[in-house]
């Protein structure tokens, strides 16, 4: 094998691994602020993918000058969840937890099924194609983009946290919710914006992803899987350090496929966050 | 030969030194107090001893084995009880469950596990409440019942983290007196106490901690008098009661 | 619904017992024995999570590694399938020790991630492994005549029926007499603060190895029976991710932590899941699972203690 080919896939796993990255700081924003771990986290992204291609579809929208409209419709998803089941859900027992987010993985899977069957759809002919041509190594344009885009959206999200007033009651719920509430922040409202705000984070990754990868059903599962590993990577709850985690995903996902096998690329990411966790198991970066 | 001891015990958490270099024995018999301000660490001396942390230096002697790195059940089995400064209770099982699970060391028959936690319920006038859920126990029979489920593993040595703290004034004479039943029938008692009154009532000897080091051994009314623990602890704490 | 008097259990197995013999049509049957083996799967899912409180989200490894054992062992040495059983069985609970060794020392989410990590990888690699037929899956070699020691019948479903209850009695019967010992009394404490059970001389490790190794073994009976009912195994039939969540949603629909939970989680999820699927199935539209995925939010929000908690409520005014 070639250095050349190790090379496009080392690049080829840092753009895909940004991507993840912003998948799963949705993921780990919600866990940081609730403990809650969202199984639906994957079909969010699935319905963020179908708005993207039906904006595309119906409208002749790009998925480019969808992506606000996309991460308005999954902002209002994601509040409409917390409203709507984890609320009610809050100080159950775990099991109670898993299974409300599980059901509404189930719920919309088989409902973006039962609406538009189990076709792989693509936009076609999207404003960004084609590929580049740098130092030898051909990188896809709308990949590269989604990577842009994805690391652009990660950043605004960092800022917002750790600048905004809103952002910093974000953080002190998630730290200490009675001593957020004492300090008179609504811990409800703030419970609702995380989910909004995590279901926003996949609303923009799908409207990226859309630019050049299928949307069926059950395209929520495989990134969802990959999330979570990269949630796990960087510590549950720790926001920025899933930026880390998602590379580190995405360049092993590719060089196991190429060093290992292809088939057998799944099996090197999950032996890695096995390894991961047993060494340290709060995470790379995680806070106890 | 001395029940317990602990050798130059030193624990850090990241920069922090919870406990520096730690020295001290226990006679069989004895009822040794520990006191010192929050955060003298305490509760990470009695987590040293019982295996629930690791010392980064020093070590735990029981009859003069070392025992330093053996698991908390390990320990448990070897005739040490604790209870927790944060109570612990099992909270969906009853009262009477949460002792068997102690009693259970010395028998594996229910019945006969069912037998010893209601002595141990009865000893630590619990007995009425058997069939309670421990969730809906008030403090003060959380912090029985947790004492009870100690005893019914039939220690040699029993560590009790905190007798009366977070407990209502009324019930503070029955939990002193209790620990003084327990030692009057033989067994050997380290108490963490933050009532000064009751611990240096209750203590044959007072071992006091501060910022993670030991100041002071010795007799209540020689701790009393050592300027060290008054200028750490006592002064401020004498004063307040 | 806890103390179940005597006299109605006797009943309710009489009638299960009789069954077959009123009922000769193949469906009934047929739902029936979906009805035990998933209330089975779920008892031993039960014994580990609702007692021990470690919740796996990777149990559909136990269930392949039976049906593929004892399948793989009929195919090459020709061997009867039940002591194939009996290997997949040991095996199982091997594998959940070299599994939960290290896995066991992660908590609450963490854990539920790692067996999901461990039941992916395992999926994979048997899409991947050409010995035991990879993607293409395995089927089992057709045995005449029709016997017990053949473990195939294809004149009636009856003897499966009777084996599958057969399993089922013995999940509950293992998980009644655990419930009633000593290291049911430790699990339970695991549960609920394993680190006050340590401090009480409790080996918390060495307890939740005893109840995966038992919940893996039981598991694992209940794959070779799928293996020989269905006579066609594949990866992607016992060893998905979906498989392992749907063994825990009928423990948690009925209730984890009882015995009684897993049986009516398993009577209510298999009609209706069959039923839906009969009503909308069939058209490729997955509405079934629309109303299934409804159905276990509702449960999760309305009532976490699962059905018989929701009888017990109701019991008590």
């Amino acid at each position: 094998m070639t250095a050349e080919v190790l090379l496009q896939g080392l690049v080829g796993g840092l753009l895909m691994g940004l991507v993840y990255a912003l998948i799963a700081a949705g993921l780990s924003l919600i866990f940081g602020l609730m403990e809650i771990v969202n199984f639906a986290h994957g079909e969010f992204l699935m319905v963020a993918m179908f708005s993207t291609f039906w904006a595309w579809a119906v409208v002749g929208l790009d998925p480019l000058a969808a992506l606000p409209l996309t991460a308005a419709i999954l902002f209002l998803l994601g509040i409409a969840t917390y409203h709507g089941l984890i609320r009610w859900i809050l100080g159950g027992p775990m099991l109670a937890q898993i299974f409300a987010t599980f059901g509404l993985a189930v719920f919309l899977r088989s409902g973006a099924q039962a609406l538009w069957g189990v076709d792989f759809r693509l936009v076609k002919d999207p404003l960004v194609q084609g590929r580049l041509e740098l130092a030898g190594l051909f990188v896809g344009l709308p990949q590269l983009v989604a990577s842009a885009g994805a690391l652009a959206a990660f950043a605004a999200l960092y800022w917002f946290i750790t600048r905004t007033e809103t952002g910093l009651a974000l953080q002190a719920t998630a730290q200490d919710r009675q001593a957020a509430a004492l300090m008179g922040i609504d811990t409800q409202r703030m419970f609702a914006l995380g989910w909004g705000i995590g279901a926003a984070c996949v609303g923009v990754a799908g409207a990226l992803l859309g630019m050049f990868f299928y949307v069926f059903p059950d395209v929520g599962s495989t990134f969802a899987l990959l999330a979570y590993v990269a949630v796990a990577l960087g510590g549950f709850g720790n926001v920025p350090a899933t930026l880390l985690g998602g590379v580190v995903v995405g360049v092993v996902e590719v060089m196991g496929g190429l060093l290992i096998s292809p088939t057998l690329k799944a099996v090197v990411v999950f032996a890695m966050y096995l390894a991961v966790v047993l060494w340290r198991p709060q995470g790379l970066f995680g806070r106890f | 030969m001395s029940l317990l001891e602990a050798r130059g015990l030193t624990k850090r958490f990241g920069g922090v030194v919870a406990n520096r270099d730690i020295s001290f024995t226990v006679a069989p018999g004895e009822l040794v107090g520990i006191i010192g301000p929050n955060g003298a660490g305490k509760s990470t001396l009695f987590d040293l001893i019982t295996g629930f942390a690791r010392p980064d230096a020093g070590e735990v002697l029981l009859d003069g084995r070392p025992v330093t790195h053996r698991r908390p059940d390990e320990i448990s089995r070897l005739g040490v009880a604790r209870t927790f400064q944060k109570l612990r209770p099992f909270a969906e099982m009853t009262a009477l469950e949460n002792v068997m699970i102690g009693a259970f060391q010395r028998t594996r028959d229910v019945d006969e596990a069912r037998r010893a936690a209601c002595e141990a319920l009865e000893a630590v006038g619990l007995g009425d409440r058997a069939h309670a859920h421990a969730r809906g126990l008030s403090t003060g029979q959380r912090k029985r019942l947790e004492l009870a489920r100690a005893l019914a593993t039939r220690p040699r040595l029993l560590l009790l983290d905190e007798v009366t703290g977070g407990v209502d004034q009324a019930t503070i004479p029955g939990l002193v007196r209790l620990v003084r039943d327990l030692h009057a029938r033989g067994l050997t008692l380290v108490v963490i106490e933050h009532n000064m009154r009751v611990i240096m009532d209750l203590a044959q000897r007072i071992l006091a901690l501060q910022l993670g080091e030991l100041i002071a051994d010795g007799p209540p009314a020689e701790i009393m008098r050592d300027h060290r623990v008054i200028d750490a602890y006592l002064g401020e704490a004498w004063r307040r009661a | 619904m806890a103390r179940l008097p005597g006299l109605a259990a006797a009943a309710l197995l009489a009638a299960l017992l009789a069954f077959p013999l009123v009922v000769t049509l193949p469906f009934p049957r047929h739902v029936m024995i979906m009805i035990f083996l998933y209330a089975t799967l779920a008892q031993a899912w039960n014994l580990l999570a609702g007692y021990c409180g470690q919740i796996s989200l990777g149990h559909a490894v136990f269930f392949g590694t039976g049906a593929y054992t004892s399948s793989m062992l009929v195919k090459t040495l020709d061997l009867t399938p039940w002591a194939g059983m009996l290997a997949g069985a040991v095996l199982a609970a091997a594998l959940s020790q070299v599994i939960g060794y290290p896995v066991f020392r992660l908590q609450g989410h963490y854990f539920a991630i790692a067996t999901i990590a461990v039941g992916e990888i395992v999926y994979t690699l048997a899409l991947n492994w050409d010995l035991i037929g990879a993607a293409r899956g395995l089927y089992v070699p057709i045995k005449r005549p029709d016997s017990l020691s053949n473990f195939q019948f294809h004149e009636s479903k009856q003897a499966y029926y009777y084996i599958a209850l057969a399993l089922l009695l013995l999940a509950v019967a293992v998980t009644r007499r655990v419930e009633r010992s000593r290291t049911g009394f430790y699990f339970r404490a695991i549960r609920e603060d394993a680190l006050a059970a340590a401090s009480l001389g409790v080996a918390v490790t060495r307890y939740k190895l005893r109840a995966m190794a038992l919940s893996a073994a039981l598991t694992a009976l209940c794959g070779t029976f799928y293996a020989q009912y269905v006579l066609f195994i594949d990866p992607e039939s016992v060893f998905p991710l979906s498989l392992s969540i749907l063994i825990c949603l009928v423990a948690v629909l009925g209730g984890v932590g009882t015995v009684w939970g897993p049986l009516v989680g398993a009577a209510v999820l298999v009609p209706l899941g069959e039923g839906t699927r009969i009503l909308f199935g069939g058209t490729g539209k997955a509405l079934d699972l629309v109303v299934y995925g409804a159905l276990i939010m509702l449960v999760s929000v309305l009532q976490p203690a699962g059905l018989v908690g929701l009888a017990r409520r109701l019991g008590r005014p």
